[in-house]
């Protein structure tokens, strides 16, 4: 089995972005170091657009991600909606 | 010599204000929000009650007849505190000061079809004293309520609805000038059309439940009023007469689509709370509905005519849709 992961610089941001991915992959674990928190999950990981609308209270484009992103592995399927790391293919 | 650069990684030992972590639960980072929110309500080392009201202490939970086990179970799904709030507001009137100078440097307004700057006159500007009429009422419910959850976006709403009156106004004086905001406070003071409109509005200042005042203003009034003049009657305009007034108006619109969302979190959470509440929030709903379609009917009849009581059925079932969501039938 192998493992993804992404990589956020901590703020107030990124910490929803953490919890929306916690809530909707239910095998992630999240890893927090200094100025930095590190969420991995087996085989693959989706982050919705909407379950991180509810925890920030706003609207939000995918790409934001971006602003906060330090680094990831697995291949990228990304949508308006969704996401999502894994290593299909 | 060798020098190794390593990371020492320092646990906080706590990671927020105690009251703020009672709400939540042990070693859970709250967001602004929450530390800016929960517990923020004053409740203690008051030795007087109030001479104006000898039967309350100066905040109390008891000044509406809806019960709640925790008032900090209302929260906004906008996750409005001072910050968020300005910079959202911010932005918003960015938009609409742009949307006002491109009208008035292309003299949009000048061109504007006769008849649809009438019917916009005559509808919208009397609109300017409900929008303030609003204003009083969620200040009032911000004075009386209880927990900061559901006082602090009331203020912001407030604040937003002294924000539209505003607008109203300047959309009066593009158009024609000082002299038609003097006929809209006529038509309000003694148009027939207008009484009944005017009567809600100055009921509602007496009503002393303020989550009945809730209801009657932020959930029913605004509920009708803004999809029927900022949805239906916009459309009818624009078909008439293109976009320009659809421009000027376009806070009001995107304003109450932002804010229903929470009007609508407030009352499902109150209604989930007991069936109690639900019992008295579905009385209020129901009763001021009734008042708030019967008082808007002339307007719409006014302003759109034939297609009046479509656009009225119309914006009567947004309303009645949204109430069910939220637990209401």
């Amino acid at each position: 089995m192998s493992t993804v992961f992404i990589a956020f610089q901590t703020s107030e941001e990124s910490r929803g972005i953490v919890e929306a991915i916690l809530e909707d992959n239910a095998n992630a674990t999240v890893n927090e170091q200094p100025a930095m928190v590190r969420v991995d999950a087996p085989d693959t990981m989706t982050i919705n657009r909407s379950t991180i609308e509810d925890k920030l209270g706003r609207s939000f484009d995918l790409q934001e991600l971006h602003l906060h992103l330090i680094t990831l592995t697995g291949h990228i399927d990304e949508t308006d909606d969704e996401f999502t790391l894994s290593w299909a293919n | 010599m060798q020098i190794d650069l390593r990371t020492v990684s320092i646990q906080p030992k706590r990671v927020t204000f105690d009251h703020v972590a009672e709400e939540l639960g042990p070693n859970k980072t709250p967001s602004r929000y929450q530390e800016a929110t929960l517990r923020v309500q004053a409740d203690a080392n008051f030795h007087y009650r109030p001479t104006w009201d000898p039967d309350h202490e100066i905040f109390d939970p008891g000044r509406t007849a809806i019960t709640m086990a925790n008032w900090y179970t209302f929260k906004d799904p906008r996750q409005f505190y001072y910050g968020t709030y300005t910079i959202a507001r911010a932005r918003m009137q960015e938009t609409a000061e742009s949307d006002f100078d491109f009208v008035e440097q292309r003299g949009l307004a000048e061109t504007f079809d006769p008849e649809a700057r009438r019917i916009a006159l005559e509808t919208l500007l009397p609109l300017r004293h409900v929008a303030w009429g609003a204003n009083m009422n969620n200040s009032s419910i911000c004075a009386y309520g209880y927990g900061t959850a559901i006082t602090a976006p009331c203020m912001f709403q407030a604040m937003d609805q002294l924000g539209i009156a505003q607008y109203l106004s300047r959309l009066g004086l593009l158009f024609e000038g000082p002299e038609a905001l003097d006929a809209a406070k006529q038509a309000w003071l003694d148009g027939a059309q207008w009484q009944p409109l005017r009567r809600y509005v100055e009921d509602t200042f007496v009503v002393s439940d303020w989550f009945e005042l809730y209801v009657a203003q932020n959930l029913v009034l605004d509920g009708v009023l803004y999809p029927l003049v900022y949805e239906q009657l916009d459309a009818a305009l624009t078909t008439q007469a293109g976009p320009t007034l659809s421009m000027l108006v376009r806070f009001q619109s995107e304003w109450f689509t932002e804010t229903r969302k929470w009007v609508d979190a407030t009352i499902k959470t109150a209604v989930a709370e007991s069936a109690e509440n639900a019992a008295l929030i579905g009385g209020w709903f129901a009763a001021w509905k009734q008042r708030a379609v019967d008082a808007l009917r002339p307007i719409a009849e006014q302003a759109l005519g034939a297609q009046a009581d479509a656009a009225l059925t119309a914006a009567v079932a947004q309303l009645d849709a949204r109430a069910a969501k939220a637990g209401l039938s």
